[in-house]
């Protein structure tokens, strides 16, 4: 029998990790071979997170020579400035698009590829290749196609009814080509997964639902959905990181956050407040609200751990 | 749109069957367009891409445009910086994992729960989240513009760590106490026996952690200033960057060549693609 495995939560250290007989007990060794990771972590991460903590009670000013203690004045800020308002809306729009779009689409094609009789491996294959490309080629490959002078995608519409927007110069035009790319490109990923969820699912279920007579519609609501809902939990974890944090070069290269701050995610506009802007409190008092939504979906996805690989208890 | 859910594995007739092809295909279709008109266009002077209505056939500007991609807008020493800190990155963190989950293994630590939940913690803090800090603290340690500030602080993974760890966990309690009476000292034990049997692991972890260093963005933007040694995405940023007279052409060539190396360990890794994108979402 295996000890430990996928199945138990990561969190449950003590009752995993409980090992009769370790192969050294020479504590030293064991500590010097954990120093690198922990030393990288201290430096790098835990450090920069809690001085990104101290620097947002701060103003700092003169290219960072003179910092003042302001206590929550870069929150205050970031909830009451209008132009903030706005970053947070375009944020949550965008966030909103981007995880149902993709996780719908995904579900759907998963459906399909998953019904068919011939051909699946090839549906497989080639709907979840673009997961391979970085979000950078999604962004560009985007901008070339919707651009107002050489763009394919007017030149198309103009020949079919002869209207060529200017895609990146409408604010919702522009939000809604800044998605696609980032839907586009994080399509496979649901795909894939619902797909593993779709061919463990307990047999005996489905086919008992069928014998009782259940529509398509019914065996949909009623069946598939209940059952895959371990899958969209976590998959609704990372698609919320994908569309917060690694669509950056999507909007960096498409739209720059415009126009009109219409496109201004919280990604760019920490980017942009940290490093063109140099407003460093600001920025870091966006980062740690971001912190605090990445350490709630982290402790999501751990009691998650474990339950969305196994269906109806066969196991 | 009761057809739509004609989906569920069962005998149906032939039309339904058809209807679900149909939509795939088109899916099939609309999922590959983009790249593929990258393709086409990569390969088009700029007069025809200009050209109405557009040419979707291969041009006659195809060596030229992906050798302005490679020499002029310098895509190659870009692929050369980013392949090289791939492989420093990829190494460093398989060895630093490796070290950090045989402890967790097979060692009777001081505080090992508590170091445990330390590392796991980190599991998806993205380096962007705390990007003005880091860049504050690695531009003091005068690593700004250099090698150090792409690599070393990406070199503990929780990812890599809990998987080895599992991996470990997975390895038969029996053959470590024989190889304990045999008289295995410790580095045999790691490097006769457990490292070739993590063999599978560290392939695929190797091939992941390669595509995430491949695409990085945010970092390299902001920390490395130095043009000959940005990484290769920026450089794809920087080839659009040009003024109204971008050359479409080129920078498709150019997207075509940032695309094709994590293509390639997509396709060797498609077949266990549902364990390995769930290892690459993470740190």
């Amino acid at each position: 029998m295996l000890r430990g495995g996928w199945i138990q939560s990561p969190l449950c250290m003590e009752r995993c990790m409980n090992i009769s007989t370790p192969f050294s007990s020479n504590r030293w060794l064991g500590l010097l071979f954990l120093l690198p990771t922990l030393l990288i972590l201290v430096m790098f991460l835990y450090g920069p997170i809690l001085e990104t903590l101290r620097l947002s009670f701060h103003q700092v000013a003169f290219l960072g020579l003179r910092e003042e203690f302001c206590g929550l004045g870069n929150y205050r800020d970031l909830f009451f400035e209008p132009g903030y308002r706005r970053m947070f809306q375009a944020t949550l729009i965008f966030t909103f698009f981007t995880v149902t779009g993709g996780m719908g689409l995904g579900l759907l094609l998963a459906l399909l590829v998953h019904g068919v009789k011939g051909g699946r491996g090839f549906y497989r294959l080639f709907l979840i290749w673009p997961y391979a490309l970085s979000p950078a080629v999604a962004g560009v490959i985007f901008l070339f196609l919707f651009s107002n002078q050489v763009g394919l995608v007017n030149a198309g519409l103009d020949a079919l009814f002869g209207r060529h927007p200017d895609w990146l110069a409408s604010p919702a035009l522009a939000m809604t080509v800044v998605v696609g790319a980032a839907i586009w490109k994080n399509i496979g990923y649901n795909l894939i997964f619902y797909l593993a969820a779709l061919s463990s699912l307990p047999r005996d279920v489905l086919e008992a639902a069928r014998m009782d007579g259940a529509g398509h519609v019914m065996r949909l609501l009623r069946v598939f959905l209940p059952l895959l809902a371990p899958m969209t939990l976590f998959l609704l974890v990372v698609n919320l990181m994908y569309a917060v944090f690694d669509v950056f070069p999507v909007v960096d290269l498409i739209t720059k956050g415009g126009p009109s701050d219409a496109t201004l995610l919280m990604i760019y506009s920490l980017y942009r407040d940290g490093f063109e802007f140099l407003k460093t409190g600001s920025a870091a008092a966006q980062s740690v609200l971001l912190l605090g939504a990445v350490a709630f979906l982290t402790l999501v996805k751990f009691r998650t751990y474990g339950r969305g690989i196994h269906y109806g208890g066969r196991q | 749109m009761r057809k739509v859910f004609s989906l569920f594995r069962q005998k149906e007739g032939w039309g339904k069957g058809m209807f679900s092809h149909l939509t795939l295909l088109f899916a099939v279709a609309v999922v590959g367009a983009p790249v593929l008109l990258a393709l086409v266009f990569s390969t088009q002077t700029p007069a025809q891409i200009f050209s109405f209505p557009p040419k979707l056939a291969f041009g006659t500007a195809t060596s030229e445009n992906y050798s302005l991609a490679w020499e002029t807008y310098r895509l190659g020493l870009y692929m050369k910086n980013s392949l090289f800190i791939a492989i420093t990155v990829t190494l460093g963190k398989t060895l630093t994992a490796f070290l950090a989950a045989t402890a967790f293994v097979y060692f009777r630590l001081p505080f090992r729960g508590f170091f445990f939940a330390f590392v796991l913690m980190t599991l998806m803090m993205p380096t962007e989240i705390m990007i003005v800090a880091l860049f504050d603290r690695v531009t003091a340690l005068g690593w700004a513009d250099s090698a150090f500030a792409l690599t070393v602080p990406f070199m503990a993974s929780a990812t890599s760590v809990f998987l080895f760890r599992q991996h470990f966990l997975q390895i038969p309690l029996e053959l470590v106490d024989a190889a304990r009476v045999d008289g295995v000292g410790l580095s045999a034990f790691m490097l006769r026996i457990l490292l070739p049997m993590s063999r599978n692991v560290i392939a695929a972890m190797a091939l992941i952690d390669f595509v995430y260093v491949w695409n990085q963005y945010l970092w390299p933007l902001v920390i490395i200033r130095d043009g000959s040694r940005q990484m290769v995405q920026v450089g794809l940023r920087m080839m659009t960057s040009g003024q109204d007279a971008t050359h479409w052409g080129v920078v498709m060539a150019g997207a075509v060549l940032t695309l094709l190396p994590p293509l390639c360990v997509f396709l060797l890794l498609q077949r266990s693609l549902a364990l390995s994108v769930s290892l690459g979402r993470e740190k």
